[in-house]
């Protein structure tokens, strides 16, 4: 009960610990929706390349001394996915290769920028930081919240625009193309909101375990629901509910809240692997 | 008998070459069209150009059709893919929704006529992956149907069915050619393309090797040896 009276004296004295769980919450929403499609379109690693590019185009914002980075984080996060998704279909490079040359690529300039210009003391901190999103949450102004709720609802009104299409190219392009739906154009629009996602989570658990956030909600639906809808909703609740539980648990007990927020959504995972099995026996 | 589709002397080929030239043929409504070939014969790309994604590269192919349903080969992604029947075959009213978000009552009504019609009504709620082979495909041919029902383009329908299905499936698309809808399918199968089809193309090395009424085949020379030869295959 104690720690229960201590969160809650957190919540009400400062602003931070709520812009932290509205924002939280809001990506979490946000980055399981298209998990689904990400999963089953084999596409699971482009969102860990598009990752690694915002790290370094955040590299080159925090040295270019912008105040806010958005600027140019999400216009060349944008741009790398249209790109990876031009080369996914161009077979010179196959789009692992392609992938693994971006974001490795991507991750090895920002590192070497950030030292060469550091823009504060403690270089490795910062990347730390970046990396795996450790305190940035709880350090949000308020510009950066309105700045995040409006894209999150940018993503959420797009993805339920066109919900029925992306399920269409999802399951299958072919039958798209031949029916006379522009299965390319809703690729893009794929691309660009897992793009817009990725920026936006960011903040919250940083570029390294994007993907986690991505994906894990998606394959832990995957287990126990027979319907696309059933999936996507599924996901959506369990993203959501493990990003508050990891909130939670971070300021509690002082864990980074990125990787605590992964810990609960592998928990869950394994807790859905179990459930499954006894279902299938029983 | 209204011409459907004319093909005349289009050939079809890529960058690096030539697929297959000289095609000839004409598939009017209600016709049966078996297209039969070996791998590499230029079957799927004669596929893609008569859905109107290729282009032909010299001949000329007139469409006089308002849309075909399309039942594509099934790809890796669908086996494990979770999604309810109906949602599946809703997906094949999408063509008509343009920028709409949701579905019409009139294409939810569709949906539920087709699946009747298949007689999948009752797996209307169960997953996708948990079908058999025969069931998925009706699934498929339900929303291909939802996407034009005057005529249907089938590549390779009974690829991986166990016997039993296969022969389902050959009598259901029977069925759906005697109430008048045209097919056109994709096949290895000589034995069920004589027994079932109106008429047989027959591509090779890159040319045509024959265009006609399945009788004409029977009693062509091509049509006896390759008979012979499949039949052989199957024992």
């Amino acid at each position: 009960m104690n720690e229960l009276q201590t969160l809650v004296d957190y919540f009400v004295k400062y602003p931070f610990v709520r812009y932290a769980f509205a924002v939280g919450l809001l990506i979490a929403l946000c980055s399981s929706l298209l998990g689904v499609t990400l999963v089953l379109k084999r596409f699971s690693f482009i969102g860990d390349g598009l990752s690694h590019v915002a790290f370094g185009a955040m590299a080159v914002a925090t040295i270019t001394g912008l105040t806010n980075k958005m600027v140019i984080i999400l216009p060349v996060t944008l741009l790398s996915a249209v790109l990876l998704l031009r080369t996914g279909q161009n077979t010179k490079i196959k789009g692992d290769a392609a992938i693994a040359m971006i974001s490795v690529g991507a991750l090895a300039i920002g590192y070497m920028l950030m030292n060469l210009f550091p823009s504060s003391a403690n270089v490795t901190g910062d990347v730390c930081s970046t990396l795996f999103g450790s305190t940035s949450i709880l350090t949000l102004k308020k510009s950066d919240v309105t700045l995040c709720v409006i894209m999150a609802v940018i993503v959420i009104a797009v993805f339920l625009l066109f919900y029925n299409k992306i399920f269409a190219v999802t399951f299958d392009e072919n039958f798209c193309k031949a029916s006379g739906i522009n299965a390319n154009a809703y690729n893009l629009v794929i691309a660009l909101i897992t793009a817009t996602i990725i920026v936006l989570a960011m903040n919250l658990v940083g570029s390294l375990l994007i993907s986690a956030l991505i994906i894990f909600p998606a394959l832990s639906a995957m287990r126990l629901f027979q319907s696309f809808r059933g999936v996507i909703l599924c996901s959506a609740v369990i993203s959501v509910i493990c990003a508050a539980a990891g909130i939670i648990l971070s300021i509690l007990f002082s864990t980074p809240v990125g990787s605590t927020i992964v810990t609960a959504d592998i928990a869950v995972f394994l807790l859905f692997c179990g459930l499954s099995a006894i279902l299938k026996r029983g | 008998m209204s011409a459907e589709i004319i093909c005349e002397d289009v050939s079809l080929g890529y960058e690096t070459g030539i697929v297959a030239e000289g095609l000839d043929f004409t598939v009017s409504r209600g016709d049966y069209l078996c297209i039969l070939g070996e791998n590499g014969s230029g079957k799927s790309t004669l596929v893609k150009t008569l859905l109107g994604l290729h282009h032909a590269s010299s001949g000329k192919i007139t469409r006089n059709v308002s849309g075909i349903g399309y039942l594509p080969q099934q790809t890796v992604v669908q086996r494990d893919f979770p999604a309810s029947v109906r949602e599946i075959v809703r997906a094949g009213c999408l063509n008509q929704c343009g920028f709409r978000p949701l579905y019409t009552k009139a294409e939810r009504e569709r949906a539920e006529q087709n699946m009747q019609r298949l007689g999948i009504a009752d797996l209307s709620r169960r997953c996708y992956r948990t079908l058999s082979g025969g069931q998925q495909q009706r699934v498929l041919l339900a929303r291909a149907l939802c996407a034009a029902d005057s005529m249907l383009l089938l590549d390779e329908p009974v690829t991986g069915l166990d016997p039993k299905a296969q022969i389902d499936l050959y009598e259901l698309i029977a069925k759906l050619n005697r109430d008048g809808i045209t097919i056109i399918m994709v096949s290895h199968d000589v034995r069920a393309a004589v027994q079932y089809a109106s008429h047989i193309l027959q591509i090779g090395a890159k040319k045509q090797l024959f265009f006609g009424t399945t009788e004409a085949y029977r009693k062509s020379e091509i049509g006896q040896t390759f008979l012979a030869a499949g039949g052989a295959e199957h024992e």
